[in-house]
């Protein structure tokens, strides 16, 4: 089942997005036109290697970036609005109806000082989703271990009534996802939401995950530097490298037919379970982003690097008609 | 010492902190064995207890019960009351090489300091040369790096420089723990690599502790799994991925986010991942992880398992291996 590149079924699509940070030792231009689209219903996976932009990117569709970053140009249209451009309410409206995030550290995303109940019950109480918002405690109290239920929480009562360091960090995540699934009704980005638990949570909190997912037909931008936490989740892969989108391809496509020598390269680095002992990794490290490469930003530690790699950016693009785009000079320049 | 031979034994190793909740048991009763120039894996989710083994192994806490024997010599106590040429022989390297590192100091200073504390230069023509060597094992050019602090450079590299520190006294056994989890993929490759061939060029041991499987399919020569301070099964790293028997490490295995689909038939299927990992403090009684054990008996949850030994080499502590 492939989705056409369509208006009708398009939810966000993020559009030449350039981003820079000023620091005192000069700007770190970080973002070099983001490329990416997300359907409606679809489950995006978002991989690249610490520093590589992936958060600044998220960040900025729900512009919460930090005050000395400089979006130096690019659009994110959501549902057709230019999120750039939106007013103070037309934000709020969107991050509290359609667009919600659940980050990677659970223990800083929650309240310290702020019972599990308490934090649960603003949420639910200025979400507008369930009437309005004189709802009554009792109301609230009701919604709240209704969601708790749903993240496979057990004992939802005495859940609300601790504060999050009585909790574990799976406990943790799950309520970050409930707080964050009360309201969504369009988009959940989730920012590296496993990267800080334990394997075998990790593999209950992405199933739930998952599931809620799918039974409210929600789009979801998944990211991850862990490759295979995001194969068993979503339907399109973006790798993301120092500031660039350079492949993007369904995921089983990515996976058995990656071609950015990026990707490859990374694909091999990682250790399997069959056991085939490992490749040399990547040469070279991610660039700094004050005095980034000139050309392609991968340039520096590629194997197959051409002389035009150094001079000229790639463009991303479509290569094979099936939806497979890649940012690199060696499948030609159409 | 010849091939076969055990560089360090661990005894019914136990290692309890008090604390104001009560006695965490973080070790209890572990043994194992560490072959001449093998790497033996320790892997185990968070508080499971394996850190805290590499730790009392390295003389950072001294162990509550137990033994310890290196080279046939007991260091079941703490590092300041072990035999400086014992300490020579052991090493360590840490998870997060941006706080193992003192980033007021060089790194010709960090990988210089063992050389000199072990008197093993006599000046300091002879302390640059050693480092520069060291750095030039662990595929750093010299100099480019000898002056440089931590700060100014990436988590690899250092990474990298911690190991140049634990190879400087020409130990016999490393503890390397978690190695790489801070590290990204490309990265890990690198160093593993590395680490690899220094282990075939200095004929070194490894006590590798990690929660990665994956990580450790491609490295270890036998693999221990820890649950809840305890060792649950034990096997050579060939027969443990193949027949995985204990039902904790099928739960780990089957959890694991794998690449291929080579890799996925490896996973088994009956045990999906439930419940959390109970607090060390009151340890459930019985077989620890009946908790969230799929198939726990009546047994479980009263009697303690036995190791059993599922084909040579291949050991389990599970009451279902004795139906």
């Amino acid at each position: 089942m492939r989705r056409q590149n369509n208006r009708v079924n398009q939810l966000l699509e993020v559009k030449g997005l350039y981003i820079g940070y000023k620091t005192y030792i000069g700007k770190l231009k970080v973002l070099n036109g983001v490329d990416f689209m997300v359907h409606k219903g679809e489950k995006v996976g978002v991989i690249g290697e610490s520093g590589c932009g992936k958060t600044t990117t998220m960040r900025a569709i729900l512009r919460i970036l930090s005050t000395n970053a400089v979006i130096d140009g690019g659009e994110i249209h959501f549902r057709g609005n230019d999120v750039l451009e939106m007013g103070k309410k037309q934000l709020n409206e969107m991050r509290r109806n359609n667009v919600t995030m659940i980050f990677q550290d659970p223990t800083a995303a929650l309240n310290p000082v702020f019972k599990v109940g308490e934090l649960l019950a603003d949420v639910i109480k200025y979400s507008g989703k369930y009437g309005s918002k004189q709802a009554s405690k009792k109301e609230i109290h009701g919604k709240s271990i209704d969601i708790l239920k749903e993240v496979a929480l057990p004992d939802p009562e005495r859940v609300l009534d601790s504060y999050p360091f009585q909790l574990s960090g799976g406990m943790r995540q799950r309520i970050c996802i409930a707080m964050s699934l009360a309201t969504a009704k369009d988009l959940l980005i989730a920012d590296e939401p496993t990267t800080n638990l334990d394997v075998t949570i990790q593999d209950q909190v992405l199933r739930l995950m998952k599931n809620l997912v799918e039974k409210r037909n929600l789009s979801v931008i998944l990211i991850s530097h862990a490759l295979g936490t995001v194969r068993g989740t979503v339907d399109t892969v973006y790798v993301m490298y120092a500031g660039n989108m350079i492949e993007a391809a369904r995921t089983e496509e990515l996976f058995s037919n990656p071609l950015h020598p990026y990707t490859q390269g990374l694909l091999k680095s990682v250790p399997k379970l069959t056991g085939a002992g490992f490749s040399e990794g990547i040469k070279g490290r991610v660039p700094d982003y004050i005095n980034p490469p000139s050309g392609c930003r991968f340039h520096p530690r590629c194997d197959r690097a051409l002389d035009i790699c150094r001079k000229e950016k790639p463009r991303f693009l479509n290569i094979d008609g099936n939806n497979h785009k890649v940012a690199c000079w060696l499948y030609g320049k159409k | 010492m010849d091939k076969n031979e055990d560089l360090l034994i661990v005894e019914n190793l136990t290692k309890h902190f008090k604390t104001s909740f009560g006695v965490v048991r973080a070790v209890d009763g572990i043994n194992f064995k560490v072959k001449l120039g093998e790497t033996f894996g320790l892997v185990g989710e968070s508080g499971s207890g394996k850190s805290t083994t590499g730790y009392v192994i390295m003389g950072i806490y001294t162990p509550t019960s137990g033994k310890i024997l290196f080279k046939s010599k007991d260091i079941s106590m703490h590092a300041k009351k072990r035999p400086k040429y014992l300490k020579k022989d052991l090493a360590i390297v840490f998870q997060d090489p941006a706080s193992s590192l003192n980033p007021t100091k060089t790194v010709k200073d960090v990988v210089g300091l063992p050389l000199k504390v072990h008197e093993l230069v006599n000046n300091r023509d002879e302390l640059d040369q050693r480092a520069a060597e060291l750095l030039d094992a662990v595929e750093l050019p010299p100099k480019d790096f000898m002056q440089r602090r931590p700060r100014d450079l990436g988590g690899g590299e250092r990474q990298a420089v911690a190991i140049a520190r634990a190879i400087a006294t020409n130990p016999s056994l490393i503890v390397l723990d978690e190695p790489t989890s801070a590290l990204d993929v490309s990265i890990q490759a690198k160093i593993m690599k590395v680490l690899m061939r220094l282990q075939q060029k200095l004929n070194l041991s490894y006590l590798f502790i990690t929660h990665d499987l994956s990580l450790m399919r491609n490295v270890a020569s036998r693999v221990a799994i820890m649950y809840l301070a305890q060792i649950v099964e034990f096997a050579p790293t060939h027969m443990f991925f193949q027949n995985p028997l204990h039902p904790y490490t099928e739960m780990l295995l089957s959890s694991v986010p794998v690449l291929t689909d080579e890799e996925e038939k490896l996973k088994p299927k009956e045990v999906t991942s439930r419940g959390e990992i109970p607090s060390s403090i009151n340890p459930p009684p019985g077989c620890r992880f009946h908790t969230r054990c799929p198939f726990a008996m009546d047994i479980c949850k009263v009697k303690e398992p036995t190791f059993v030994v599922a084909e040579p080499g291949h050991h389990v502590a599970c009451h279902l291996m004795l139906k």
